[in-house]
C-alpha cells in the first residue's frame, strides 16, 4: 500500500462527491423559481439513495467477480461491503469503493436535468433505485472493472467487464459509463415524461445564472478528482489527467463562446458555464490517453459541438429541459470517439489514434463501446420509465406543474418573496401545525 | 390634492428622487414594477434559444401633492427622468379625495 496514492484517491473521492451538490446548483439555477428546490432535491436524493444501494449490493454488482460474459459482477461477493479490508493495487480496497460510489451518485443525478419541473419526487426516487441497479451497476462493471492477473503465476485472480477487457475500449474516467449512459437515459426519460406545459412556446428562462456559474465552478473543481483521481494513484498519469482536465475545459469555454458570438451576437454566461461542462465531459474518457495539445483539440470541438447540439431538441421536439443530451450524450460520444482519433502513444495509455498513425483499430473499439452503452441505457431506461409511468405515475399532474413542483412535492418555496407577514406559524396545536405544513405557501 | 404616479427607468430613480427633494417634496412611495409601452421589451438568448422579454423592469414612483404644486412636481419628474430614448416611461395625475396621516389622524392638505 502506498500512503500518497491512498491520500490522493480518498481526496479525489471527496472532490467527486462535491460535484453532485455542484450539479444541484448548476441545474437549480437553470430552472424557474417555482422548481429550483425539486431540481436540487433530485441530486441530493441521489446522494442518499445510491450510497445506500452501493453499500448494500451496488459495489458487488459492479466490481464482484464476473458471473459470465463480462456482463455483471457477482452480486453476493461483497454484499454489504463484506470482506473488503484488503488492498487493490497500491490503495486500500475501501478507498476504491468510496471513489467509485461517488461516480454512481453523480451519474444518476445527471439524468434529472432532462426531466426538470415535472417528475413526481417519489417516482424519481423509485427510478433511482431501479436505474442504478439494472443500468448503472452493470455498465460500471463493463467499463471500470479490470481483470486482475497474479504477476507471479499469471493466473487470473479477478475477472472484470467486457468493454474494459474483451473489447479494450479506453474510458479513463467515465465518458461511456457516466456521460453517454446518463445522456441516453435522459433522452429516454424526456420522451417518456413528455414536454413541460407550455414548452417550447412559453419562456422558461433560467432563474439564477450566478447559481449556474457557481455550480459550473464546483463541477470543474470536483472534476479534478473525477479525472486525475481515476489514475488511482498520485503519479504521472494523474498529473497528465489533471492538466488535460484544465486544458480541454478552457478550450471548450472558448469554443462555446465563439459559437454564440457568431450565431447569436453575444457570448453569454450560461454559454460559458455550459462550455465548462461540455469540455469536462469530453475530456473525461480521454484524460489519460491524449497529450495536452490533444486535449485542447477535444475541448474546443466539444464546445462548438455541444453549443450547436443543444438546439436539436427544438428541431426534434423533445423537452430535454437542461440539455443532458446536448451536453452529456453528445460531449461523451465525442470524447469517447476522439480517443480513436487523437490518442497518443507518448501517454501512459500507450495507444496511437487515427491521426497519429494508429489506424482505425482503437476508433472502432471506442465506437462499439460507446454505442453499446448508449443503446443499453436508452432501451432499459425507456422501459423502466414507462413501467413507472403506467403503475405509480411518473409525471406530475398539470395543475401542480403550473403552480410549481416545489410547493406540491416538497411543501416549500425557495424564495420568500412576501413583503409582509404572509407566512404565519400557528402555535395552537400539533394538528394545526401539521395542516399548515401540508399547505402550499401562497 | 392629487396623486402623481410616474413609471420611469430604474437607473433614473436616484436623479428623480434628488430633484424632488430639492423641490421640497416631503415623501414618496417607490416600488419595483415591470411593464412595457411602445418599445415592446427586448430579446434574450439562452443556449441559442431566443426569448422575447416583453415586460421590462421599471420603477414606479408615487407622490401626493397639493393642487397648486401638481404641474411643477410633474415637470420636475419628467425633466429628471428623461433620457430622450425609447422606454423613458410615463407620468400621470389622478385626483385624490382625502389623505389621512396615520399617526395623528390629520386630514387633507395637513396630512401631506
Amino acid at each position: 500500500m502506498d500512503t500518497g496514492d491512498t491520500a490522493w484517491v480518498m481526496t479525489s473521492a471527496a472532490l467527486v462527491l462535491l460535484m453532485t451538490p455542484g450539479l444541484a446548483f448548476f441545474y437549480g439555477g437553470m430552472v424557474r423559481t417555482k422548481s429550483v428546490l425539486n431540481m436540487m432535491m433530485m441530486s441530493f436524493s441521489s446522494l442518499a439513495i445510491v450510497t445506500v444501494l452501493w453499500v448494500l449490493y451496488g459495489y458487488s454488482f459492479a466490481f464482484g467477480d464476473d458471473i459470465g460474459g463480462g456482463l455483471l459482477g457477482n452480486p453476493g461477493e461483497f454484499l454489504g461491503l463484506k470482506g473488503l479490508i484488503s488492498d487493490v493495487g497500491t490503495i486500500p480496497t475501501l478507498a476504491f469503493v468510496g471513489f467509485q460510489a461517488v461516480f454512481a451518485i453523480i451519474t444518476v443525478a445527471l439524468i434529472s436535468g432532462a426531466i426538470a419541473d415535472r417528475a413526481k419526487f417519489g417516482a424519481w426516487c423509485l427510478f433511482t433505485v431501479v436505474w442504478a441497479t439494472i443500468v448503472y451497476f452493470p455498465v460500471a462493471h463493463w467499463v471500470f472493472d479490470f481483470t486482475v492477473t497474479d504477476e507471479a503465476t499469471g493466473a487470473v485472480t479477478h475477472t472484470g467487464g467486457w468493454i474494459a477487457n474483451n473489447l479494450a475500449a479506453l474510458d479513463f474516467a467515465g465518458g461511456t459509463a457516466v456521460h453517454i449512459n446518463a445522456g441516453a437515459a435522459g433522452l429516454a426519460l424526456a420522451l417518456v415524461l413528455g414536454k413541460r406545459v407550455g414548452w417550447p412556446k412559453e419562456a422558461m428562462r433560467p432563474h439564477n445564472l450566478p447559481f449556474v456559474m457557481l455550480g459550473a465552478g464546483l463541477l470543474w473543481f470536483g472534476w479534478f478528482g473525477f479525472n486525475a483521481g481515476s489514475a488511482l494513484g498520485a503519479n504521472e498519469l494523474a498529473a497528465l489527467a489533471w492538466v488535460n482536465t484544465l486544458a480541454a475545459t478552457a478550450a471548450a469555454i472558448v469554443g462555446w463562446m465563439i459559437t454564440e458570438r457568431i450565431r447569436d451576437g453575444h457570448a453569454t454566461s450560461l454559454g460559458a458555464a455550459s462550455g465548462v461542462v461540455a469540455g469536462l465531459v469530453a475530456i473525461t474518457p480521454a484524460a489519460g490517453s491524449v497529450t495536452p495539445i490533444g486535449s485542447l483539440i477535444i475541448g474546443v470541438i466539444a464546445g462548438v459541438l455541444c453549443a450547436l447540439a443543444v438546439g436539436l431538441k427544438y428541431r426534434f421536439g423533445y423537452d430535454d429541459s437542461l440539455d443532458v443530451v446536448g451536453v452529456h450524450l453528445v460531449g461523451g460520444l465525442w470524447g469517447t470517439l476522439a480517443i480513436g482519433l487523437v490518442a497518443s502513444s507518448t501517454t501512459p495509455a500507450g495507444i496511437d489514434g487515427l491521426f497519429f498513425g494508429g489506424g482505425v483499430d482503437q476508433l472502432w473499439r471506442q465506437a462499439v463501446g460507446a454505442f453499446a452503452v448508449l443503446a443499453y441505457s436508452f432501451i432499459l431506461t425507456y422501459i423502466i420509465g414507462l413501467i413507472i409511468q403506467k403503475t405509480v405515475g411518473f409525471r406530475l399532474d398539470e395543475e401542480s406543474e403550473v403552480e410549481g413542483i416545489d410547493g406540491h412535492e416538497h411543501a416549500e418555496s425557495a424564495y420568500d418573496s412576501s413583503t409582509g407577514g404572509s407566512a404565519k406559524r400557528p402555535v395552537a396545536s400539533a394538528t394545526a401545525q401539521k395542516t399548515a405544513e401540508s399547505e402550499v405557501p401562497a | 390634492m392629487k396623486l402623481i404616479t410616474a413609471v420611469i427607468k430604474p437607473h433614473k430613480l436616484d436623479e428623480v428622487k434628488a430633484a424632488l427633494e430639492t423641490f421640497g417634496v416631503q415623501g414618496m412611495t417607490v416600488s419595483e414594477a415591470s411593464g412595457y409601452g411602445r418599445q415592446k421589451g427586448h430579446t434574450e438568448v439562452y443556449r441559442g434559444a431566443e426569448y422575447t422579454v416583453d415586460l421590462v423592469p421599471k420603477s414606479r414612483l408615487e407622490v401626493l401633492v397639493d393642487d397648486t404644486d401638481v404641474v411643477d412636481v410633474a415637470d420636475v419628474i419628467v425633466k429628471a427622468a428623461a433620457t430622450g430614448r425609447i422606454g423613458d416611461g410615463k407620468v400621470w395625475v389622478t385626483p385624490v379625495d382625502d389623505v389621512i396621516r396615520v399617526r395623528t389622524g390629520e386630514h387633507g392638505a395637513d396630512a401631506l
